[in-house]
Formats: C-alpha cells, sequence, structure tokens
C-alpha cells in the first residue's frame, strides 16, 4: 500500500491496527454476556505539495479507494511543515505479557463473580455491573522514510461499579484496574469499593462556601488535571489559547507539586516503545517543582511550533494524530491520607465528579457536580454530601495548595497520582 | 447476501440469533484557527451476530463479512458458556423491508471543494470579529447502510445519513481565555449548514464578552431555560432514567419507577419517540428489527411510560418500544431515547421572567450528564434575570439537580417549542448516539446554579 501511495505522493505513511477484545460483561449481579470483537484496518497519511491527505478503512478489498480518498482530500487538506521520522532503534518498552493469553473466560468469569460475590457477602442490596476484560493489538507503522514499528500491547482490565439505593437515596461506588500483567488479586479494587461504602454509609447535610476540599487520586484526574493538562496540549500552544503560552520556565504553581509523561514504565497500558507516529518514547517533566518544564506535541503542532515532536502523537485509527498525555505520574508528597484530613476542620472530599470537563477548561477553570464526596467535620469523615457542585481554576487551586498525599496510586493504565488537598475551593449546595 | 445471511442464521441450535451488517462512508473536516487541521475519509465495513442461548447473551463482532456461519457458532458457545437464569425477548412480528433514505440535500453529492466553500465563510466571519484568539469548526457527514436479520424471519435493510457541525470560537484577555460556540444537525441535510452565518457572528462576537462577564455567584435560583438547554434538560434530567434498563434488574428503581407516579405539575408532559419524523433519532425499525413509535413518558405529571427493548419489556411486562440502538456494528443494541421533548404549554419567554426578579436566564448547551438521581447540565450562554427582564450577560453557567425535586419545581412551561439537533448521546462505551431533543423555554425555580 506504501508503494501505490508514493506513486502519487511524494510522502506517506501506513498505520495498520488489529485488536481483539474479549469482555466478560456483568449485569445485575451475574455474567450477562461475553463479547469477541475484532478490528483491523488501516489509515493512509500522505503529504503533497506541502499538504496532508487522510484516509481510513476497514475493508481490506478497497486499498485502491483509500488511496484515491486521501490523494483527493491532500488537495483541500491542512497545510504541514512535518517530517515523517526515519527509522531508528526506539527504548525496549515492555507491553506484552503472553501470560495474559492463557487466561482463559471461565478464569475471567470467575474473577468478576467472586468480586462480586465478596463484596455482596457482607452488603447484599448493592447492584453490580461491569466487566472483566483482555485487549490484544498490534501495531504497525512504517513511513516513506523507512520508518517501521511493530509492537503488540495486551490489557487486561477490570471494572466493576455498584449501585445502591436506600427510598430515593442513590449511591454509586466503584473501581477498576488495568495492566499489561493478567490481573488474578482484586483485593484492592474490593477494599477500595468497601471504604467508599463505609464512607457514604450515612448522608449529612452538605456545606456551602470556600472550602479546604482533599482531591482524592479519583477527584484529581477527574476535576484538575484535565483542565491542567489542556495548557500544554500542542494545539492549544500553536494556536495561542494556552494560558501557559511563553511561559516554559515559569513557576505555574506550588514548588511541591512535579508531574511526568512517562511512556517508558514498563507494563503499564498507556505505554509503548514509540509514540503513534513513529517517534521514540521518552520521560520528560510537564512540570517540575512547580515550574512549566515542557509541552506535549506530535509531529504536526512541532514543526508548526517550531521544536521537535514530545512524542506524544496519539491517534485511534479513524483519525490524524493529535498531541496527548501519555502515561502520566504525580510525584508523592509528604503527608498522609489520614493526616490531611485530621487537618481539615470544616471542607469536603471529592472521591467522583458529574459532568467535570464542560466548562472552560481552556482556562483551567473546573465545574462539577460531586457525585461522591464526604463531609469532614473536625478533622473526621462525617458522611456523603450530595446535591453539591465544585468550582475553580485548576491553577489557582494548585496554587494554593495545603499538601501532597504520600501515597500514589494508580488508576487505570495511564495516570498515578496521590491525594492533593487544597484550601478555597469554592463549594455550593442545595440544602 | 441476503442468501449468506439467510443461510448463516439456519441450524444453530439457539433460541434467538441476529445478525447485522453495516457499510458506511464518512467526511471530516476540521478547522482549528484559521487553517486546516484534518480533512479525512472513512469507510467501514464490518457486522456482529449476537445470539440468545441456554439463558446468556453471546455476542461478536468484526471487519469482513466472510465465515459468518463460523461468527455465529462462536456467538452461539459465547452464550451458551453465560448460562444461567433464562432470559426472554417480547414477540416483535417480523419484517421484511427495504426503508428508503429521508434525504434533503445529499451530503455525498457535494464535493470536498464546495463543503471547504461553505465552511471558510464562517472561518472569515469568526476572523472578522475583534479580539478572537482563535477558533475550532468541525464538520461530519455519515452514511450508514444497516442491514438486520434475525432468526425469526426479519430481513430489514436501512439507510441514513446524518451531518453535523461544531463551531467554537475563543477570545483571550492575558490569562483569560473565554469561549462561545454552537452546534447543529440535520438528519441526511446539508443545506442545514449554509445558513449559520448570523449564529456564527453572534457566537464571536459573544465570545470577547464573555471577557467582560462576571460569573454567576453560585446557588439557588429560579432559572429559566431557552428550548435547546430545556431539551438537555429534560433528556438527561428524566430521559436516561425513563430507559428501562436502568431500572429493569433492580427492584427499589422498579418501585421508584412505577408507573402513576408524580414527577411534575398537570402542565408537565414528555415524549420520546423514534417514530416522530424527520429528526436525527428518527427511523422506521430499532437495531433489534422492532418498529419504532412515540411513547408518551409523562402525561398531565405522571409517568405513563419507558423505553424498552425486546428484553425488558418482556422482563417487566410491557410493549417493546422501539428504542434499542447501537452506534454501530461495534457494539449491541441497548435502550436508548431518540427524539425527546417537553410539550409545549402556551406564553412565551417574556411570560415567564415577568414575575422573576432576580434569576438567570441560561441559554443553548454545553453538555450534561447523569447519575439519574442527580443530574448537571452546562450552558453555553447565561444572563442574569433582575425585576422581569433579561439584564447582563454572565460566563457560561452549570446547572444542577436532583429527579425527585427538580421536575416538581418546574413550573411553568411556554408554547414556543423548539427542537435541537446538534447533540449527541454518550451511554455505555456508545458516544455520541444520533439523538434529538427540545421543549419550549421553561421555568425551574431553586435550581442550584454553581459559581464563584
Amino acid at each position: 500500500m506504501l508503494d501505490r501511495a508514493l506513486k502519487v505522493a511524494p510522502e506517506a505513511e501506513v498505520f495498520h491496527v488489529v485488536t481483539r477484545e474479549t469482555p466478560a460483561i456483568f449485569e445485575a449481579n451475574r455474567l450477562k454476556m461475553l463479547e469477541t470483537r475484532e478490528t483491523a484496518g488501516v489509515a493512509l497519511r500522505l503529504i503533497k505539495d506541502g499538504r496532508l491527505g487522510f484516509a481510513v478503512t476497514t475493508n481490506m478489498e478497497d486499498i485502491g479507494g483509500l488511496v484515491d480518498n486521501a490523494v483527493e482530500l491532500a488537495a483541500f487538506g491542512a497545510a504541514t511543515c512535518l517530517e515523517l521520522p526515519a527509522h531508528t532503534e526506539p527504548p525496549p518498552v515492555a507491553v506484552y505479557d503472553p501470560a495474559i493469553e492463557k487466561i482463559s473466560v471461565d478464569d475471567m468469569v470467575h474473577l468478576g463473580q467472586s468480586l462480586i460475590d465478596g463484596i455482596r457477602a457482607t452488603s447484599s442490596e448493592l447492584l453490580f455491573e461491569g466487566r472483566v476484560s483482555k485487549t490484544v493489538s498490534t501495531i504497525s507503522l512504517l513511513n516513506s522514510r523507512g520508518g517501521e514499528v511493530t509492537y503488540t500491547k495486551g490489557v487486561f482490565g477490570v471494572g466493576m461499579e455498584a449501585m445502591l439505593v436506600r427510598g430515593e437515596d442513590m449511591l454509586f461506588v466503584g473501581e477498576h484496574e488495568s495492566s499489561c500483567h493478567p490481573i488474578s488479586d482484586t483485593t484492592a479494587i474490593r477494599e477500595s469499593i468497601e471504604e467508599q461504602l463505609e464512607l457514604a454509609k450515612t448522608v449529612v447535610e452538605p456545606v456551602t462556601g470556600s472550602l479546604p476540599v482533599i482531591f482524592t487520586p479519583h477527584g484529581v484526574a477527574g476535576t484538575l488535571l484535565g483542565p491542567l493538562l489542556a495548557g500544554f496540549n500542542g494545539r492549544n500552544i500553536v494556536q495561542g489559547s494556552s494560558p501557559l503560552v511563553g511561559r516554559l520556565g515559569e513557576t505555574i504553581i506550588d514548588q511541591r507539586i512535579s508531574i511526568w509523561d512517562d511512556p517508558t514504565i514498563p507494563y503499564v497500558p498507556g505505554s509503548s516503545t514509540t509514540d503513534d507516529e513513529g517517534v521514540p518514547s521518552r520521560r520528560k517533566a510537564l512540570i517540575e517543582r512547580g515550574v512549566a518544564s515542557s509541552f506535549l506535541y506530535d509531529l504536526q503542532t512541532a514543526c508548526q511550533a517550531g521544536v521537535t515532536s514530545t512524542g506524544n502523537g496519539s491517534r485511534s485509527l479513524g483519525s490524524l494524530p493529535a498531541p496527548s498525555a501519555s502515561v502520566l505520574v504525580i510525584d508523592e508528597g509528604d503527608v498522609s491520607y489520614a493526616d490531611m484530613i485530621s487537618d481539615v476542620k470544616d471542607g469536603i472530599i471529592v472521591e467522583r465528579l458529574l459532568g467535570a470537563g464542560q466548562g472552560n477548561v481552556l482556562a483551567g477553570d473546573f465545574n462539577a457536580n460531586v457525585l461522591l464526596g464526604y463531609r469532614i467535620s473536625n478533622g473526621k469523615p462525617s458522611g456523603r454530601v450530595k446535591n453539591t457542585m465544585i468550582s475553580g481554576n485548576a491553577y489557582q487551586a494548585l496554587n494554593n495548595l495545603a499538601a501532597v498525599g504520600s501515597q500514589a496510586r494508580w488508576l487505570g493504565g495511564s495516570l498515578k497520582t496521590p491525594a492533593l488537598y487544597c484550601r478555597g475551593i469554592s463549594v455550593a449546595a442545595r440544602s | 447476501m441476503r442468501d449468506r445471511i439467510s443461510k448463516a442464521l439456519k441450524g444453530h441450535n439457539a433460541e434467538y440469533v441476529e445478525i447485522r451488517l453495516e457499510e458506511s462512508q464518512g467526511t471530516q473536516i476540521r478547522y482549528r484557527g484559521r487553517e486546516l487541521e484534518e480533512t479525512g475519509r472513512t469507510s467501514d465495513l464490518g457486522g456482529n451476530v449476537r445470539a440468545l442461548a441456554g439463558g446468556g447473551w453471546g455476542f461478536v463482532s468484526f471487519n469482513g463479512l466472510d465465515e459468518l456461519p463460523d461468527r455465529v457458532a462462536q456467538a452461539v458457545s459465547h452464550a451458551r458458556l453465560v448460562g444461567g437464569e433464562r432470559i426472554s425477548l417480547t414477540q416483535v412480528e417480523p419484517h421484511q423491508e427495504t426503508v428508503a433514505p429521508e434525504i434533503g440535500k445529499d451530503p455525498r453529492g457535494i464535493s470536498i471543494g464546495e463543503k471547504k466553500r461553505v465552511l471558510d465563510e464562517y472561518i472569515d466571519i469568526i476572523w472578522s470579529t475583534p479580539g478572537i484568539q482563535t477558533s475550532t469548526l468541525g464538520y461530519g457527514d455519515r452514511y450508514r447502510k444497516v442491514t438486520f436479520a434475525n432468526s425469526e424471519g426479519s430481513y430489514i435493510e436501512q439507510e441514513k445519513v446524518d451531518v453535523t457541525v461544531g463551531i467554537s470560537a475563543m477570545a483571550r484577555d492575558g490569562g483569560d481565555v473565554q469561549q462561545a460556540g454552537l452546534s447543529v444537525g440535520s438528519m441526511g441535510d446539508f443545506s442545514v449548514t449554509q445558513t449559520l452565518h448570523d449564529d456564527v457572528r453572534e457566537v464571536a462576537t459573544r465570545a470577547g464578552e464573555l471577557l467582560k462577564a462576571p460569573q454567576v455567584k453560585g446557588g439557588e435560583y429560579t432559572v429559566v431555560l431557552d428550548p435547546i438547554l430545556a431539551g438537555v434538560f429534560i433528556h438527561e434530567a428524566f430521559g436516561h432514567l425513563s430507559e428501562a434498563d436502568h431500572v429493569y434488574e433492580s427492584d427499589r428503581l422498579t418501585e421508584i419507577m412505577v408507573l402513576g407516579r408524580r414527577f411534575g405539575g398537570p402542565h408537565l408532559n414528555v415524549v420520546d419517540g423514534g417514530a416522530i419524523p424527520g429528526l436525527r433519532g428518527s427511523y422506521k425499525y430499532d437495531d433489534e428489527g422492532t418498529p419504532a413509535t412515540r411513547t408518551t413518558l409523562i402525561r398531565e405529571g405522571e409517568l405513563v411510560g419507558r423505553l424498552h427493548s425486546r428484553e425488558t419489556a418482556a422482563k417487566m411486562g410491557e410493549t417493546p418500544s422501539g428504542n434499542a440502538r447501537a452506534i454501530s456494528y461495534r457494539f449491541p443494541p441497548i435502550v436508548r431515547m431518540t427524539n425527546t421533548l417537553i410539550e409545549p404549554g402556551s406564553g412565551t419567554l417574556q411570560d415567564l421572567i415577568a414575575d422573576v426578579k432576580e434569576g438567570v436566564y441560561a441559554r443553548n448547551w454545553y453538555g450534561g450528564m447523569t447519575s439519574m438521581e442527580m443530574f448537571t447540565f452546562s450552558a453555553r450562554e447565561a444572563y442574569m434575570i433582575r425585576d422581569g427582564k433579561v439584564a447582563e450577560l454572565l460566563r457560561p453557567v452549570m446547572l444542577s439537580g436532583n429527579l425527585f425535586t427538580t421536575l416538581e419545581n418546574l413550573d411553568a412551561i411556554a408554547g414556543d417549542l423548539d427542537m435541537n439537533q446538534g447533540g449527541g448521546c454518550g451511554n455505555g462505551g456508545q458516544s455520541p448516539l444520533p439523538v434529538s431533543n427540545g421543549s419550549p423555554h421553561i421555568r425551574i425555580q431553586k435550581c442550584l446554579v454553581g459559581g464563584t
């Protein structure tokens, strides 16, 4: 296909993905459906007269049509100065554990069912839904400058959510984990769900005002991270819509915060040997001790900004690459979660949000309903708060930081973060 | 192909098998700032088999349509591994039909150059507005042909064309960035994308004005919603809980959502239906081959109906409503909304705000989400209401409510029904599904508004 494309355009790249996903789906506390989902498709990107043409198909019998489409669109495509990467020796990053192939559907069903049954042994009114799944993908990338990458990634995931309805009160708790290794021990998932249930046992009066707020790792992911990352995205830098334009090297948030983008950590689902454009993976600081250190670029935004790609080109089969964080790690601090809580006289813990990311994310704003959050009264969690909204700005919140948690944890396959304790967050509630 | 499908549906030893094949072609054009960021064309060919055997479901999806009998065997064997208590399906008469698409100005007949020329006009309008820092514009069209067949004898071919445009303009003042935007869509008519000049001009101007606008002080307000945002409100606040698959496995939720329960005043009537013609959520048959209907969900404040698949209807002993939908062949169908609306009352916006001393007038939608009991939705545009008049512009607001109190607090419904066709709905990893929703202007007392 590359040869065919090169007959009509001087530069071209073929991106090929084959994926096989096997989820066991649980509903109403039991196995409901077994699925096998196979996807195979190919995307062609070509550069002709300085413009990008792009087409994708899952119909392997129509490769000619794919090339024709990409050429036709190149005449109306985005202007580009990007240079496809030549062949390099990327760092070895292990993301495939053959043991994953040996896990049978029966094993997966058993794992999910015993997790559900184990928690329901003490909380029988819970209604669970969730999935245990394994996905194996092979990604191949070939370009006209000799760049060539092929690798296979296996991901095992367990995710469960439970609903508890009491009167007209609905409580949702849940946890998920994913890894390139098979997951055989679900203790951490069970403990997390049980802790959420315990803290949410009673509903207490909500609280309004400018308050201290502890964001759990889930709370950090759901509230602060999205608005913060938008500022580092190469697209927003090139367009001048990021508040961080021209501010590399400046202290932008509290000096206790360091955030790394690291796609080289082995057996983490977000890792890989190169990015989706064949640029070798490397670890870099986005924020080092409060200082903005690096933005996230793919090839296109890097050439527009006059810099080199940071290896953050990310794509699904259906679209052109775009800058995106790979695996994010926020450094641990030195205050335990228990000490954070006992420091708060009156405030809340934010665990899960509803509707985050709808506000003016580019400016760093967050604004969301607290789907799962707890009130802290005199240093102790006193129960769940409902009908509560929090709003603020990620930069301001992280400049008004009280403490960084001493224990970071993995959330899914692309983020590891400790809890963060901020002051002066706006909390509004309907009593 | 029909013969191959019929053959594959024979001799499988399962209670029920269906095959859904899909062919689609789409075009995307995206601008960032003045420049084109992406033009792409997608062509997709694939299918799935879903089987019910021994009480469980098996589902297999694939690209390439060879080996259909093997795919059926695989889905049946998956289903048998699930086992468990018996799942039954409500009987639906088998249908054989080829449904012609409803197409206005067909986007497939318009060259990429012509599409770009239309969009360039909007880019020019945005960039001739002072204070604009950047903008995004996304256009997409997608043609889908879906062939559905099941072991009960249904064989249905349906074609659809979906068109969407989303535009956002950003203004900046130092570290402060504000954005305004709009989104429109249509079932099969490119011409809706050709007449947005005034709307685009208004959006670009508002982005700049927002830099000077204050943020609302968080708290409870009397809130008036325009038809677009009120449509999103009813979709989030109530629509999702009327999807039977959220309630049918829970005794407690079934009690809460019992037919006959009062959810609002006698002025409140809510309807959903794929059979409402000409909208983005319209179709003749759903993805289980059940004919689309028009379902009254709330009549005069009382819950009278809900949305079903064949499975949920059987379990709850109700009638299937033709709401089992899948976003593509990669997913099994689940219960989804189609075109959801609050039926009109009487009066105008002016009547709704006349008595409001201090409140918020929220317009246009940015997004919305629900956890069933609690929900949030956000407006792209908001103003204070002071002494019965729309007053100063506010920064975009987010509103939040509770199913059991917010609908009761909906105390006035105007007569000016309008449908929002620019939305998409996400559920169970399937997003964005084409839906529409709408309403007249409505007023809600004591609605929680997030702010500083």
